[in-house]
C-alpha cells in the first residue's frame, strides 16, 4: 500500500523535474514542475479522434497499456512493506504484465497503417526484446543470492550481506536505471523532445493517439519511471525504518530525475544502430551480477 | 568559335551569342564540361522565340574566370538527344526544359516533372500523381515523408525505399512552393517590385539573391556601381553567411538531441541578425540591398557597434564549437554519416558547400570574384570526406573566415558617395548573367531584354537546384533515422528550387 502511494506521488513530479532541469541547463526558465500533470489533466477532458483506417485494436490499446502499468505497479514493494499483490515469482508477473501492455501498444501502432508508426513499433519491439534478458538475469541472480522469489522477500533479504552484495546492488541499480531509460524512451536511446518522426522510437508510436487515450499513455509513462525508481531504491533500503526511508526515497527520486535531465542536456543521443549494442551490454552487466551472486553463495567452484 | 566568353556581370548583345545547330551545341557543351572539373554548367534554359525554343547554355570556367555562352534554336516537334545521357549535371536543366516547353528527349533517363510550373507545357500532369520510382518487393518497404514537414519549415515530399532501417533509395519531389517568380519579374514593371521579388526567392538568402539581381540590373543599365555600395553588399553577404551557418549548427545539434549546442548556437544567431536590424531596419535583411542605391550607408558608428558585437560573439562561438567538436556522442553521429563522394559531387554538378565538402573547389568568391572579394583574396575552405562532419566543419570555419573578412572590411570603411548618376533603362536586346556566392552556394541570375529595353526573360537558379540530388545520394545506405541530420546539414531551399 505504501509503495502505491509513494509511486503515485513520485509520478506527479518526476517528469516535471527532468523538463525543468533541461530548461535551466539550456538557459531558459522552463515550465512548472507539475506542468506535465496539468497537461495530462487537460488531455483527459478532451475527446479522442480515431483514424478511419484503424480498428478496435487501436481503441483498446491505450487502456490495456495503462492497465498493465497500473497492475505492475501493484506488485512493487517498498522496503518491508509488501506491494498490494505479492506472491512467489511475482517479478516474472511484473515483467510480463508490462510486456502485455507493450504488445498492445505495438499492435495499436501497427493498426494505424502508418509507415512511421510501423518503424517505431519495430524499434520498440527490438529494444524491449534486448532489454528482457538483462532484467531476468538480474532478478534471477538476486533470487539466487537471497534464496527468495518474490520482490518483497528478495529486497528485504538483500541488505543482509557482505560489502560485495552492495557492489552488486550498485551494478543492479545501473541496469535498472538503464532499463527505465529504455522503457521510457529517454536519452541516449530515444529523444523525447524531437519533432522528427524518422528518428523517434516511442513518440512516433503514439502519433495517432489523442485526447483521453494520449493522456492514459502519458500517465503510464510517468508511472513507469516512478516504478523503476522505487525498485532501484529497494535495492538499498533493506530494513531502514520508515521515518528515514521515506525522505531518503524522495531525495533519491529527485536526484534520479535531476541526473536524467543533466544527461539529456549535455550529450547527443546514440546513432540508432548503436542502441541495440548498448542494450545488449546491459545483459552482460547482469551476467556479471550473476557470477557475483554465484561467488557469494559459494555455488561457483 | 560557336560560343562567346564573358566575365561575371557582363552584359552582351543577344545577337553576339553565336547560334549553332543542335548537333554542334550538343557536342561542344559536352566537350567543354566532360573531363574538366573546373568547368560546370551554371545555367541552361530555354525561352520561346517565335514558334521555336531558343536554348542558352552557360558554362562557367573557374580557372579562366570566364563564362562560356552558347545558344541554339530548336523546334519542339523534334526529339532531341539529351546531355544528361552523357553528363548527369544537366539532368535537372533538361527536365525543366522538357516540363516548360514539351521538348522530348529520347535518351533522358529520368524525365520527370521538376516543379509543376504554372505555365508548364502539359497541364494534365499534376503534383498529386508524380511518377515515383517504386519497387515491387516483399522485403523492402516505402516510407513517404511530407509534403507537410515535421519541423514546419517548407513543403516537399520525400519517398524512401528502405530495407528495414537502411535507406536504399530516396526520391525527392518538390514543387509545392511554386509561385511563378520568374514570370512575376516580367509582369511587375517597377524596379522596387522586382527588388522585393528578388528578396523573396529564398527567404534565407535574401541578401544573396538581391545582390545578384542588383548586379544584373546595374550591368544591364550600364551603371557604374560605386565602392560604398559594393562594400555594403560584401558585408551583408558575410553577415548573412554567419547568421545562417550558426543557425544551421543549432539545427544540427537539435537533430542529434544535443540540447546545449542547440540552445547556445540558437542564441548566438540573434546578435548577428539584431545587428542587421540596427543597420538596415530588418533582421532578415529585407530592404537592405537595392539596385543602384546605397539604401543604408555603413557609418563608422555602425562599424564600432559591429566590432563590439563580434568581440562578444567570437569567443562565445569558439567556446561552443570546441565543446561540440570534442563531444564523443555528437561526433559519432556526424562522422561517416551521409557521405557524398567527390566523383558523385562532380558528376551531379554540386555547388557551394555541397561541393567544397568533397574537396571540389567551387566558390564564386574566388573563381568569378565580384564586389570586394578580389580585395579580400578569398581562399575557399575545402574538406575531403563529404560527410555530415565535413559540412559542419565547413560551417564552423566559414563563420570564422567571415568574421575575419568583416573585421578587415570595417577597418577601412568606404565613405558614402551621394549618387549623381541615376539608373537608366536597360540596354535593349541584351543578355546579362550574374553569379554570386550566397551562403549556400552559387546563385545565378540571367536576364534578357527585348528591343525596347524591357525585361523579356528572367532566369533564376538557386544552388539548391543542383544540390537536392546530393542530399538524395548522401542518404543511400544510411539509416533512415539519420536522414534528418543529413537534411539539416545540407539545409537546402524548397522555395529557391520551386521558384
Amino acid at each position: 500500500m505504501l509503495s502505491l502511494i509513494l509511486i503515485i506521488l513520485t509520478a506527479t513530479f518526476f517528469t516535471g523535474i527532468i523538463i525543468r532541469t533541461k530548461s535551466i541547463a539550456s538557459g531558459r526558465k522552463g515550465p512548472g514542475i507539475f506542468q506535465p500533470v496539468k497537461d495530462v489533466i487537460r488531455l483527459f477532458k478532451k475527446g479522442t479522434v480515431y483514424s478511419e483506417t484503424s480498428s478496435f485494436v487501436f481503441r483498446i490499446a491505450p487502456t490495456i497499456y495503462f492497465s498493465s502499468v497500473f497492475v505492475a505497479m501493484l506488485v512493487v514493494p517498498f522496503g518491508q512493506s509488501k506491494g498490494i499483490i505479492s506472491f512467489n515469482g511475482d517479478f516474472i508477473f511484473f515483467a510480463y504484465v508490462l510486456g502485455l501492455g507493450k504488445f498492445f501498444s505495438i499492435i495499436g501502432a501497427m493498426d494505424t497503417g502508418s509507415s512511421f508508426e510501423g518503424m517505431g513499433a519495430s524499434r520498440e519491439a527490438l529494444y524491449s526484446m534486448f532489454a528482457e534478458p538483462a532484467f531476468f538475469i538480474l532478478m534471477g541472480s538476486l533470487g539466487l543470492l537471497t534464496g527468495y522469489t518474490s520482490f518483497q522477500e528478495i529486497f528485504s533479504a538483500l541488505h543482509l550481506g557482505s560489502p560485495i552484495s552492495y557492489a552488486l546492488a550498485v551494478l543492479a541499480a545501473f541496469v535498472f536505471l538503464m532499463i527505465a531509460m529504455i522503457e521510457n524512451s529517454r536519452m541516449p536511446i530515444d529523444d523525447p523532445k524531437t519533432h522528427l518522426e524518422l528518428t523517434m522510437v516511442h513518440e512516433v508510436m503514439i502519433l495517432d493517439n489523442s485526447g483521453f487515450d494520449l493522456g492514459l499513455i502519458l500517465t503510464a509513462g510517468f508511472l513507469k519511471f516512478a516504478i523503476y525508481g522505487t525498485i532501484i531504491f529497494n535495492l538499498f533500503s533493506g530494513t531502514i525504518a520508515y521515518e528515514y526511508a521515506i525522505p531518503m526515497f524522495f531525495a533519491m527520486q529527485l536526484f534520479l530525475a535531476f541526473a536524467v535531465g543533466m544527461i539529456e542536456s549535455f550529450m547527443a543521443r546514440f546513432r540508432m544502430n548503436q542502441n541495440a549494442q548498448f542494450i545488449v551490454v546491459l545483459s552482460s552487466v547482469s551476467l556479471l551480477i550473476f557470477f557475483g551472486a554465484l561467488l557469494i553463495s559459494g555455488k561457483f567452484i | 568559335m560557336n560560343y562567346i566568353s564573358i566575365k561575371n556581370n557582363q552584359t552582351i548583345l543577344l545577337s553576339d551569342i553565336p547560334e549553332s545547330n543542335y548537333e554542334w551545341f550538343y557536342d561542344k557543351n559536352i566537350d567543354l564540361v566532360s573531363g574538366h572539373p573546373e568547368r560546370h554548367c551554371v545555367n541552361y534554359f530555354g525561352y520561346k522565340s517565335g514558334n521555336n525554343i531558343k536554348l542558352i547554355c552557360c558554362i562557367a570556367d573557374d580557372s579562366t574566370h570566364e563564362i562560356l555562352i552558347s545558344t541554339c534554336l530548336v523546334n519542339k516537334a523534334h526529339d532531341l538527344e539529351s546531355f544528361t545521357n552523357k553528363l548527369l549535371c544537366f539532368e535537372k536543366f533538361e527536365r525543366e526544359i522538357h516540363e516548360n516547353f514539351g521538348i522530348n528527349y529520347i535518351d533522358h533517363p529520368w524525365l520527370k516533372p521538376v516543379r509543376y510550373a504554372n505555365n508548364r507545357f502539359d497541364k494534365s500532369q499534376v503534383i498529386a500523381n508524380y511518377p515515383f520510382y517504386s519497387i515491387d518487393s516483399e522485403e523492402l518497404h516505402e516510407v513517404g515523408v511530407g509534403p507537410i514537414h515535421a519541423g514546419i519549415i517548407e513543403p516537399g515530399h520525400f519517398r524512401f525505399i528502405c530495407n528495414g532501417e537502411q535507406i536504399l533509395h530516396l526520391e525527392i519531389q518538390l514543387g509545392y512552393q511554386h509561385r511563378g517568380i520568374e514570370q512575376l519579374f516580367i509582369k511587375k514593371k517597377k524596379l522596387l517590385q522586382r527588388a522585393t521579388l528578388a528578396e523573396s526567392i529564398a527567404g534565407d538568402t535574401a541578401v544573396g539573391h538581391s545582390v545578384t539581381f542588383a548586379h544584373v540590373w546595374e550591368s544591364l543599365c550600364n551603371f557604374q556601381t560605386s565602392r560604398d555600395i559594393e562594400f555594403s553588399r560584401t558585408l551583408a553577404l558575410e553577415l548573412e553567411r554567419i547568421a545562417i551557418h550558426v543557425g544551421d549548427l543549432s539545427g544540427v545539434c537539435t537533430d542529434v538531441a544535443y540540447q546545449l549546442g542547440s540552445s547556445v548556437f540558437g542564441r548566438l544567431r540573434t546578435p548577428i541578425i539584431n545587428f542587421l536590424q540596427e543597420w538596415g531596419g530588418n533582421r532578415l535583411t529585407k530592404g537592405l540591398i537595392r539596385p543602384g542605391r546605397n539604401q543604408f550607408p555603413f557609418t563608422s558608428a555602425l562599424a564600432e557597434r559591429l566590432k563590439q558585437v563580434l568581440d562578444i560573439f567570437e569567443p562565445e562561438f569558439n567556446e561552443m564549437v570546441e565543446k561540440l567538436f570534442s563531444l564523443p556522442s555528437a561526433l559519432s553521429r556526424f562522422e561517416r554519416t551521409g557521405v557524398v563522394s567527390n566523383a558523385d559531387a562532380l558528376s551531379i554538378g554540386a555547388v557551394g558547400m555541397a561541393a567544397r565538402m568533397t574537396n571540389l573547389n567551387r566558390d564564386i568568391r574566388s573563381s568569378h570574384p565580384f564586389s570586394f572579394y578580389p580585395d579580400l583574396n578569398h581562399q575557399p575552405i575545402l574538406k575531403r570526406h563529404g560527410d555530415v562532419y565535413s559540412r559542419v566543419q565547413i560551417r564552423r570555419e566559414e563563420v570564422e573566415q567571415s568574421i575575419s573578412y568583416i573585421r578587415k572590411l570595417i577597418s577601412k570603411i568606404e565613405p558614402f558617395i551621394v549618387q549623381e548618376e541615376i539608373l537608366k533603362t536597360p540596354k535593349p536586346n541584351s543578355f546579362c548573367l550574374s553569379l554570386v556566392e550566397g551562403w549556400r552556394g552559387e546563385i545565378c541570375h540571367c536576364a534578357l531584354t527585348d528591343k525596347n529595353g524591357e525585361l523579356m526573360f528572367y532566369k533564376i537558379k538557386d544552388p539548391s537546384f543542383h544540390n537536392w540530388l546530393a542530399l538524395a545520394l548522401s542518404v543511400r545506405n544510411n539509416e533512415i533515422s539519420d536522414f534528418p541530420i543529413c537534411n539539416k546539414s545540407f539545409n537546402l531551399s524548397y522555395s529557391g528550387h520551386d521558384l
